[in-house]
């Protein structure tokens, strides 16, 4: 568990627990991130990771705990552009909206056009430098439909960074994309952790790539939550390669995993 | 005549704005729905001697937010939601249709009558027309957004909530002005075959949104024409003529895909 409220918390969960049903996910976990953490989340399918960014979107609500971001309850907090969030299966509306890369990422630039007010051109080029950022100012103009997945993926990345935001909450952002594409996707993300002082929690089932950039790994597994420290993942990673099996908490608890 | 194509015009404007958003939220049954409700209201209508309009535009917001309601606690078969209220909607039709006593009039509603409307539908198009469009253009970029992506929109702070409310009513009142004039059985294919065709051509969003209104606008002058001077319905000319066009947009586009083919073949 966390300890005392630090000013410095950008996140922080307290003794969460959440069940969907019947069915327990995970009980009383907690954890904080500070202001320039990049942390990943390790876990099997069904451990709850997606579950875990949902509470922290204030989508869920926790049978027990609570939650604060930037120092406030998720329940309350309204400084959403503040947190950028990247979701497992990229738009609910599907790969083929019919909308351009710049059409996209100027959608999520409402809270500065403002409520029934019309994007200018500076929203337009700052949507443009968004998606130069990641690689992509040559498709500002194309469908994304017309898009690889990769270049998709891209485009999404673009559509949350566009706002600048000082916590990146990014669910497998990694999924389906070429390797040079997850190889630019984790330098990207590492040069604004380094260089902007982003705070990132990025759910991950790559774990030598994680262990290559973030500063703190948590696992989740068996509705429990632990820290890993650098050895220990080293060691989780030499046994995959021997042995390929799910992650599970019980081979981390001999390293002295911290909770 | 001349209010016809008046009447045709202005619906062919807001038809596609709303067809657009319901296109592209995966709810293309949801005209249909409406437009089998607003078949009810027009019954109660006729029946309690109010104007029929009136009637299928209470029973319209009615269905419209009870659909909303349903879609959010099965968020996962959400046209579940759309499939409960068309049987409710054609359910109750039926039964009132069998207390109306003038089953002209009734049937009027099926496939429309746009050269047939009154000096007060004629004042009442024209007004919910301005107040839609205006309501389209000022959500523009916030139904553009909870289309796209509603989690993400509600993250950026846009009021997914109120503007689905709004957006809900706003199909509504557009589904019951236009059972009169196109027909309540010809009002949702108004609202998806401009759309589709747009889709197969548009190379932005805006683009899509501009051609589906221009060619809902071609496809109801040309309809109005034909029906004219071959004596034929508007309203079922007017979709049949989309459906036309869009089959026709397919065909050229894979025609020109296989040229392209063929041609990389040829120069390889």
């Amino acid at each position: 568990m966390p300890g005392a409220v630090r000013p410095s918390d950008v996140l922080r969960a307290d003794n969460l627990s959440f069940q969907y049903g019947d069915e327990p996910v995970f009980s009383q976990i907690g954890f904080s991130l500070s202001a320039g953490d990049f942390a990943g989340v390790i876990g099997s399918n069904g451990s709850g990771k997606s579950t875990l960014l949902r509470l922290l979107l204030g989508e869920l609500s926790p049978a027990t705990g609570g939650i604060l971001l930037f120092g406030r309850d998720v329940r309350r907090f309204d400084a959403w552009p503040r947190v950028g969030y990247l979701a497992q299966n990229g738009l609910s509306s599907g790969a083929n909206f019919p909308a351009t890369a710049e059409e996209i990422v100027t959608a999520n630039l409402f809270s500065e056009i403002g409520f029934l007010r019309f994007p200018r051109r500076a929203h337009r080029e700052k949507a443009r430098e968004a998606l130069a950022r990641v690689g992509m100012a040559a498709c500002a103009g194309r469908m994304l439909g017309t898009l690889s997945g990769g270049q998709r993926q891209r485009v999404l990345l673009a559509r949350v960074l566009v706002n600048e935001p000082d916590l990146l909450l990014l669910d497998e952002p990694t999924n389906g994309v070429d390797a040079e594409t997850v190889a630019s996707l984790f330098a990207l993300l590492s040069r604004l952790n380094r260089e902007k002082g982003v705070t990132i929690l990025m759910v991950t089932h790559d774990i030598a790539r994680a262990e290559e950039s973030v500063s703190r790994i948590f696992c989740l597994e068996d509705g429990s939550m632990i820290e890993l420290d650098k050895a220990q993942i080293r060691k989780e990673l030499s046994h995959k390669h021997k042995h390929p099996a799910p992650l599970g908490p019980g081979r981390f608890a001999e390293g002295g995993g911290k909770s | 005549m001349r209010r016809a194509f008046a009447v045709g015009l202005l619906l062919a404007v807001i038809i596609p704005c709303i067809g657009i958003i319901v296109v592209l939220k995966r709810l293309s049954m949801m005209g249909d729905a409406l437009s089998h409700s607003s078949l009810a209201g027009v019954a109660a209508g006729l029946i309690l001697g109010i104007n029929p309009i009136v009637g299928a535009g209470a029973v319209c917001i009615a269905a419209a937010l009870s659909i909303e309601a349903i879609r959010k606690r099965i968020p996962k078969y959400s046209e579940m939601s759309i499939a409960i209220i068309l049987s409710a909607g054609v359910g109750l039709a039926g039964v009132l249709s069998g207390f109306v006593k003038n089953a002209a009039n009734f049937n009027s509603f099926l496939f429309g009558s746009i050269v047939a409307i009154s000096d007060f539908e004629m004042i009442l198009v024209a007004c919910v027309s301005f107040a839609v469009l205006a309501a389209f253009v000022l959500l523009h970029k916030e139904l553009f957004y909870v289309a796209l992506d509603e989690r993400a929109a509600r993250l950026a702070g846009v009021p997914v909530r109120s503007v689905n409310f709004v957006f809900t009513i706003l199909t509504a009142v557009t589904v019951s002005i236009a059972s009169r004039t196109v027909g309540a059985l010809i009002v949702s294919s108004m609202m998806v075959v401009p759309t589709a065709c747009a889709m197969q051509l548009g190379k932005s969003y805006r683009q899509t949104v501009a051609g589906s209104i221009a060619f809902a606008v071609a496809f109801t002058l040309l309809g109005l024409f034909l029906s004219y001077y071959a004596r034929l319905k508007p309203g079922g000319t007017i979709v049949l003529l989309g459906v036309v066009c869009f089959l026709m947009i397919l065909l050229v586009k894979k025609l020109a895909a296989l040229c392209v083919a063929a041609a990389g073949r040829g120069g390889s």
